[in-house]
């Protein structure tokens, strides 16, 4: 939850707003990024954020996004964890107005993983 | 990846530490706090203690917001999840946290629909699937993930969305360090800034502590030679007798935050008049909740919760730890009754946790614990 995790911006969606398709870890995934629009009002592909939660917090530079991944990857369980939490999400989908859906987060089982 | 690898320069590490050692006064010890749970993990995964001089210790303080949320509070959210009509979701961290009445985990097999999220965004998409249940997340962490709680309210009340709210524990980090400042049980010579915080307030917060408090603190980036030269910067402040505030994490931390995410958060959330931190007991002004304007989507107006205070379990020694005043080892449980399998205190559930990030490295943490109990 308290990691921020790099990723590469690969197109600024333009059918949801405040979000841009993100390249993170290898996956693409749909980031917020509403809290970057005053400060970085020119985001565009290529350009690497770091992501909490789910939201883009700050623009940084290819070689901070190397630095960082790096010192993520070094962490073991707690990043593997985030990203398979990352990977379960689906934010672009869960900006879709108000289109009944099949949930896809089930219940938790004891030991932490999904049933 | 060998330790080696991953410690990034260690050859330019040993040459700040033998610059650090030089600046040192003959005869003083140094004691720095961090207030940064990804600080904590660094300095406890790389031995950072041991490129620093005997004289100079780092102590942890109350950096991880999952370590500093009462046992009250995780109750008063277990009594709205067992709502039959309502779904909880949470962060992953938050599962094995133990409250007065066990965890999420045991509330989850007790019944409760508790649900993991990655972010507070995908409670919105099980609200709109559920419309016949009521979707409370569980909103937690200082100002790196409030700004998130705060655009999800946003995101709903631009939506309309009726059956969703949130169950507010947003903390604030500058009262906790004026906590830490006014008690008594701690002499600090400065601070490690907390890095993504500090993204979001930027470094003015932090002016009245230098100014005030006559304690220099610099913003640190994650990596090991970030922390060895925020230590550096800091002994170099006090040899010149110096307190400022200096931003050694720039290329992440603009020095005035990011204004939307602070204006977000202004717009939901207004600061509560007190409320209570595991270890460091009530603060006034310490944390936020949901402003007026948006009590529609506020838990604690919506349900009715217990609000009880419950004192720690009397082994855990937690609250000497999130203040800084022991050493995750020096605790009566550390390791044999409480571990991250079975934590007694919220210390060793996070995996930024000052007694969890000890227990986890075990090479650093056997030699440590060795020392302590042969000494």
């Amino acid at each position: 939850m308290c990691l921020g995790i790099p990723g590469e911006i690969v197109e600024i969606m333009t059918d949801r707003e405040d979000f841009a398709m993100v390249s993170v870890a290898g996956v693409k995934r749909a980031v917020n990024i509403g809290l970057l629009t005053e400060e970085d009002e020119e985001l565009k592909a290529g350009d690497w954020i770091l992501i909490h939660v789910g939201f883009a917090l700050s623009k940084i530079d290819e070689e901070e996004a190397t630095h960082a991944l790096r010192m993520l990857e070094g962490m073991g369980q707690a990043y593997t964890d985030e990203l398979i939490a990352l990977a379960q999400s689906d934010l672009a989908e869960s900006e879709r107005e108000r289109q009944p859906e099949q949930v896809s987060s089930a219940p938790i089982s004891q030991n932490g993983s999904r049933r | 990846m060998k330790f080696v690898d991953e410690f990034r320069d260690a050859e330019k590490a040993r040459v700040l530490s033998a610059r650090i050692a030089e600046l040192c006064e003959p005869g003083r010890h140094y004691k720095f706090m961090e207030v940064c749970g990804g600080h904590t993990h660094t300095i406890y995964k790389h031995g950072l203690e041991d490129y620093l001089p005997e004289t100079v210790s780092l102590v942890h303080g109350p950096g991880c917001p999952v370590c500093v949320i009462p046992m009250g509070r995780l109750d008063d959210a277990i009594a709205i999840a067992e709502r039959p009509d309502v779904i909880m979701t949470t962060f992953g961290d938050m599962m094995r946290v133990p409250g007065g009445r066990g965890s999420f985990y045991d509330a989850n097999a007790g019944g409760a629909d508790i649900r993991m999220v990655y972010s507070p965004l995908d409670s919105l998409k099980i609200a709109r699937a559920n419309p016949d249940k009521h979707v409370v997340f569980m909103a937690i962490g200082f100002e790196t993930t409030a700004p998130s709680t705060a655009m999800t309210v946003l995101r709903a009340a631009a939506e309309g969305l009726d059956n969703f709210s949130i169950f507010c524990n947003h903390v604030t980090i500058i009262p906790a360090i004026k906590a830490i400042l006014d008690s008594p049980d701690l002499r600090l010579d400065g601070f490690l800034g907390p890095g993504h915080v500090s993204t979001v307030i930027g470094c003015r917060p932090y002016e009245f502590i230098a100014r005030e408090h006559g304690k220099p603190l610099v913003c640190a980036g994650f990596e090991p030679l970030d922390i060895l030269q925020s230590v550096f910067i800091l002994l170099t402040q006090l040899r010149e007798g110096r307190s400022e505030v200096e931003n050694q994490y720039s290329r992440v931390v603009p020095w005035n935050g990011n204004a939307k995410a602070l204006r977000v958060i202004g717009q939901t959330m207004q600061l509560r008049p007190y409320f209570e931190w595991r270890g460091l007991g009530f603060i006034a002004q310490s944390a936020l909740q949901v402003r007026d304007t948006y009590a529609k989507y506020d838990a604690e107006r919506i349900f009715s919760v217990p609000g009880v205070r419950v004192a720690d379990p009397k082994a855990c020694q937690c609250g000497e730890v999130l203040k800084g005043v022991l050493k995750p080892w020096e605790c009566k449980v550390f390791g044999t009754a409480c571990t991250p399998e079975t934590p007694i205190g919220t210390c060793m559930v996070s995996s930024e946790g000052a007694c969890a990030a000890y227990y986890n490295f075990g090479r650093f943490t056997r030699e440590r614990v060795k020392e302590a109990t042969h000494a």
